[in-house]
């Protein structure tokens, strides 16, 4: 393809060779072959929406990891690592770790044996058809607009760094998303995660260690940090006693509480684009060990996305500024960290690994979100509330119809941001609303037998809407945060934290309420949904080095020495 | 086709990745081969040049994927890791 079709301008942040345009469109070519190799085995419903359940550990557990990992998410948190320092970190390790281990534990055995198809699905078994239905709306709504708004924003940075005319970003990888899983089905999205995966390691760890290398060292990088900005860069929780005492202004209860146990345990234990992975893997074990291996890859995240934010921050000679300010200025933002220091290590062929695993990243998070949103629609939305009476083989053609409808949706999504930028703010905060009051549901349905229907539903419902009010009033009048916040030094991030913490608490005395005033389910509507009430079948005779247990806590252990080490 | 068959008959995901990894890396080797032969000027050449990251990394993928590819061939019949 020649470079003047892709509409490369001389501005943009990197320029490809012919050998970096050859590894793109390689790894185009690759996907495509996979989605119509696959097309054979996605006959029936269980191998469209769930890869035939027969999904190993390691490619649940990179595949579960991988939904998450896309290319706005290392772009944005190595910029984010510039902008705050080694904070950022706690996005990926106590805003991560604890609830995967917690997933992979305490919530994966009911999940895996009431045989549920999704989240919602799960819901509407414990809780009955209106919080399905409330759980199973609201997510097919925001995860289709997300993903409109994720292929604008990546077709945006496209613009920026390759100089990519928008409408061809946005219509190559959509196309191509559309066709590999219309084919594949989940298998299809599945295998793409991996290949992903293994992608961003290829194409970004060459950044890190060159980098250190040309710093001389940890030790060093800390020094020439700490001189071009302060010492609490490089510190992730010795700033956190005060708001006003670290780059983030935010408070160490903020962090454990808001993001640890409430933000973090509501997306990677309830967000179904996640655990949709991990709900196709070939048997109990696998599923416990999934999360656990993600848990281990995620730790090493940080390696390849705040590392190079951080080598940024200290060798860089320009000074970068935020968004606003570069746009205004010609200069360059946080966001452009990754880009600028694939620029200043990589050639040609390397440089095109790179771009490639942004691509990547982006077009699998791209089709995460479509499958997820095929599965709700088909499995928790049509068949209950539409059409109950069709065959296996009708819902498999609604699933492939729903996977295009879903992608157009998403470019109409992404041509509706381009026309207004706030509405990309709108679908991000909107999508926020209902993490947290969704984790209170689920785990009080799995923990607390006496949780009824009505609790579940009102509970869910008062969560969501008072996370929405929350956001509104903060819009509404800026100062209202230190009231959410609890402190006047609270700046924009600390505000999630707190709001998901205040919408889960009012979630889980709603539904604690609601259900001590109903009438309990009886015991034998909960076998297999909710603790004390499900017989677990133990892990097969499998040697310690075999079990999750072992495993989980290695993780654990090496998940609190990072943390003492990086204090 | 039982669901055994066919997953006995399928090609590992691993094999998909392995062939990734070995074009790309004989691609990146390739362009680094031909670096080292016709550098670019000084003042277009990336940070730490001389060190030749091209060469070593595409040869450490190829090695990698070449292993994959052999090791998961479809030729060896095992759907493991699906």
């Amino acid at each position: 393809m020649h470079l003047a079709t892709l509409g490369l301008s001389s501005s943009t942040l990197v320029h490809l060779s012919p050998v970096d345009i050859a590894i793109v469109v390689f790894y185009f070519g690759l996907v495509l072959a996979i989605g119509i190799y696959l097309k054979g085995r996605a006959n029936t419903g269980e191998d469209f929406f769930m890869a035939g359940r027969e999904m190993t550990a390691w490619v649940a557990g990179l595949s579960f990891l991988s939904a998450n990992l896309g290319a706005l998410e290392l772009m944005g948190w190595a910029g984010s690592a510039y902008q705050y320092g080694i904070l950022a970190t706690h996005w990926y390790w106590i805003g991560a770790i604890p609830a995967m281990l917690f997933l992979a534990l305490v919530m994966m055995p009911f999940y895996y044996i009431s045989k549920t198809h999704s989240v919602p699905g799960y819901l509407k078994l414990r809780f009955g058809e209106p919080a399905r239905a409330l759980s199973a709306i609201s997510f097919a709504f925001m995860t289709v607009l997300m993903s409109g708004v994720n292929m604008f924003a990546m077709a945006k940075v496209m613009q920026i760094v390759l100089g990519w005319d928008i409408n061809f970003s946005i219509w190559v990888s959509s196309l191509t998303v559309a066709v590999y899983v219309t084919l594949g089905g989940l298998r299809s999205a599945i295998f793409n995660e991996v290949l992903q995966f293994f992608l961003i390691w290829a194409g970004a760890l060459l950044i890190p260690i060159l980098g250190l290398y040309e710093a001389g060292g940890w030790g060093h990088l800390k020094v020439l940090i700490t001189q071009r900005a302060s010492e609490q860069y490089v510190h992730l929780w010795a700033g956190l006693g005060s708001f006003s005492a670290n780059p983030m202004g935010i408070h160490w209860t903020g962090i454990v509480f808001g993001l640890g146990a409430v933000i973090s345990m509501g997306y990677w234990t309830t967000d179904f684009l996640v655990v949709q992975r991990i709900l196709a893997a070939k048997d109990m074990r696998s599923a416990e060990m999934a999360p656990i291996i993600g848990a281990g890859f995620k730790m090493m995240v940080p390696i390849i996305v705040i590392l190079p934010g951080l080598l940024g921050l200290g060798l860089l000679p320009m000074k970068l500024v935020p968004e606003s300010v570069a746009t205004v200025t010609h200069g360059y933002s946080y966001n452009d960290v990754l880009p600028l220091m694939l620029a200043r290590y990589c050639g040609p062929g390397l440089l095109g690994l790179g771009i490639t695993a942004l691509i990547a990243g982006f077009m699998s998070g791209m089709a995460g979100n479509v499958s997820a949103f095929t599965t709700v629609w088909t499995y928790d939305i049509y068949r209950p509330l539409i059409n109950s009476k069709g065959s296996d083989h009708h819902y498999v053609n609604m699933g492939r119809w729903t996977t295009i409808v879903g992608v157009l949706i998403s470019v109409g999504t992404a041509y509706l941001v381009m026309r207004s930028a706030s509405i990309m703010d709108y679908v991000q905060a909107l999508f926020s609303f209902f993490i947290a009051p969704l984790f209170g549901t689920v785990i009080l349905g799995m923990l607390w037998k006496r949780a009824t229907g009505a609790g579940g539903f009102w509970g869910l419902l008062c969560g969501t809407l008072s996370s929405v009010s929350m956001w509104a009033w903060v819009h509404h009048d800026p100062s209202a945060l230190r009231y959410v916040a609890l402190s006047p030094d609270a700046k924009a991030l600390a505000q999630d934290m707190y709001q998901a913490l205040w919408s889960f608490i009012i979630c889980v005395v709603v539904t604690v309420l609601v259900s001590l005033a109903t009438k309990p389910l009886p015991d034998s509507a909960l076998a297999g949904l909710v603790y004390g009430q499900t017989q677990i079948p133990p892990i097969e005779n499998v040697p310690v080095y075999q079990k999750p247990l072992f495993w989980a806590v290695v993780v654990a252990v090496v998940f609190v020495i990072l943390n003492i080490i990086f204090w | 086709m039982t669901t055994d068959a066919k997953a006995a008959s399928a090609v590992s995901i691993w094999f998909f990745i392995g062939l990734s990894l070995l074009v790309n890396g004989l691609l990146i080797l390739g362009a680094g081969v031909y670096e080292m032969g016709h550098p670019p000027p000084v003042d277009q050449q990336v940070v730490l040049f001389q060190y030749h990251a091209s060469v070593w990394w595409g040869t450490l993928l190829a090695l990698l994927g070449g292993f994959y590819c052999w090791h998961f061939a479809p030729k060896h019949g095992s759907g493991e890791g699906m």
